[in-house]
């Protein structure tokens, strides 16, 4: 059986319908929320504060640290448990590295940066939306970046390359391949490629083209929020 | 060719501000072959052939020459640490802490205690971001009693206003003691509650609106109307 027509009625390369915006948690130094489909992810930036412990510290440059957590009862399915897991470690992980090519912090020797990504609600591409309203968050808090991170998914589901895959999609059937990706905006340098599964040459490069399309329209949402946000001289 | 931005639009990291040689990157900005991009989060601002980015959030960072408010955290043999909100403590040796002359092993409580607050100027700031500060100077001094507000650190030039314009202004209406640190804190003190609270009213107002013109009617008429 082929996929022929998506279950949500979009095009094959179309996105999401998409919210962003800044300066959410009053608290932090920086935050952001940026909402894909019923994917909402919420993203807060504390620091440079001071780095325990200690002997993380590096004289040199400051770090970035990321926690990357699914709230409970953000899944359609089961109870998220609380607390890490090795999926919530290897996303923090993920996330920080994508962030960590266009952050600057040789400013912060010693110091730390704390990002922290919550995902209230899910379905598909949590780490996807949680690396744009990181990058967001980043901004908001007034660091140096060389450039804007956006992220999408994109994949095979049947024998289709498809944008923004959803918990449906990712579930089909007969198989599917989700490739989350992460671009810088400028050069569309990649900072995350995941991939498990097995796709044909052509078609992962096809991905990655469609990729780079739907980087450029998240892109627009998120610099249209910065905007919307400073307007009011947050 | 030349500029791609105008003059108080907001530019967010990444965004080309310039084409060209003919312009050069200040604060916030870099170039990229022959582009000039922002990168940081901010208002452009244009100074002949600088391009600068004036960020409108985040952390107070120590600059030497700046007049700071902090917190006596801690007493070593011969200096105290004092918090002044950023990342990094700061130092002030006893030489610069005080002219009299202290014995070997004396009480340094008796200058500044844990908890006092002081106003001082950075003389310093080293590449690994340790932090002198001085309370040699004018108007440098410890703070007793009053109260602080914490504000941006951002905003602090708009509460100063041109040549202290707008904190003089807020002085004469309401007869408060007023001290600004470039860090964000703001002490006062006057001699009733309800002083204090419109010295802070007026306070919040320009930090809730420090990106609008005509900030200064504005507080003005709200000093003026709760004079009475």
């Amino acid at each position: 059986m082929t996929y022929t027509k998506r279950n949500d009625g979009r095009r094959f390369d179309e996105l999401r319908p998409m919210e962003a915006k800044v300066g959410v948690i009053k608290r932090a130094d920086g935050s952001a929320m940026f909402k894909i489909g019923s994917t909402i992810a919420y993203a807060s930036v504390y620091g440079p504060r001071a780095l325990h412990p200690t002997f993380m510290r590096n004289p040199e440059h400051g770090l970035l640290r990321c926690n990357y957590n699914m709230m409970a009862f953000s899944g359609s399915g089961d109870r998220v448990r609380p607390g890490p897991s090795r999926r919530s470690k290897e996303i923090s992980q993920v996330t920080k590295n994508a962030l960590e090519p266009v952050l600057d912090l040789t400013n912060y020797p010693n110091m730390v940066v704390d990002i922290f990504v919550e995902l209230l609600q899910t379905d598909a591409g949590t780490r996807c939306a949680g690396i744009c309203a990181a990058a967001m968050a980043l901004a908001d808090a007034g660091f140096s970046m060389k450039d804007m991170v956006s992220a999408v998914s994109v994949g095979l589901v049947g024998d289709k390359v498809v944008v923004d895959l959803d918990k449906e999609e990712e579930d089909y059937e007969d198989g599917s391949v989700d490739i989350p990706v992460a671009m810088t905006h400028r050069h569309k340098k990649i900072t995350l490629l995941q991939l498990d599964g097995i796709i044909p040459e052509k078609q992962l490069q096809e991905a990655l083209k469609k990729a780079e399309e739907a980087c450029e329209s998240i892109h627009k949402v998120q610099r249209k929020a910065m905007l919307e946000g400073y307007k009011h001289g947050l | 060719m030349g500029l791609l931005v105008k003059e108080r639009d907001v530019a967010i990291p990444g965004d080309e501000l310039a084409e060209g040689m003919d312009n050069l990157p200040a604060q916030g900005s870099y170039r990229d072959g022959d582009k000039i991009i922002a990168n940081q989060l901010g208002v452009v601002t244009i100074q002949g052939r600088l391009i600068r980015i004036v960020p409108l959030r985040g952390r107070y960072e120590a600059k030497a020459g700046d007049l700071v408010i902090g917190k006596v955290v801690n007493i070593g043999f011969s200096s105290w640490s004092i918090d002044i909100s950023t990342a990094y403590d700061a130092q002030i040796s006893l030489k610069e802490g005080t002219s009299d002359y202290v014995e070997r092993g004396s009480d340094l409580t008796q200058y500044y205690d844990f908890g006092d607050l002081v106003v001082a100027k950075i003389t310093n700031v080293s590449t690994g971001k340790l932090v002198d500060l001085t309370m040699k100077g004018p108007g440098l001094r410890k703070l007793v009693g009053g109260r602080t507000l914490i504000v941006a650190s951002s905003k602090v030039p708009r509460i100063i206003g041109k040549q202290g314009s707008m904190i003089t202004m807020i002085k004469d209406y309401t007869g408060c003691r007023i001290s600004v640190g470039q860090n964000g804190i703001v002490w006062l003190s006057g001699s009733d509650n309800k002083s204090e609270a419109l010295a802070i009213e007026a306070i919040e107002l320009i930090q809730k609106e420090a990106h609008t013109e005509g900030l200064t009617e504005r507080i003005k008429e709200l000093l003026e109307k709760n004079k009475k």
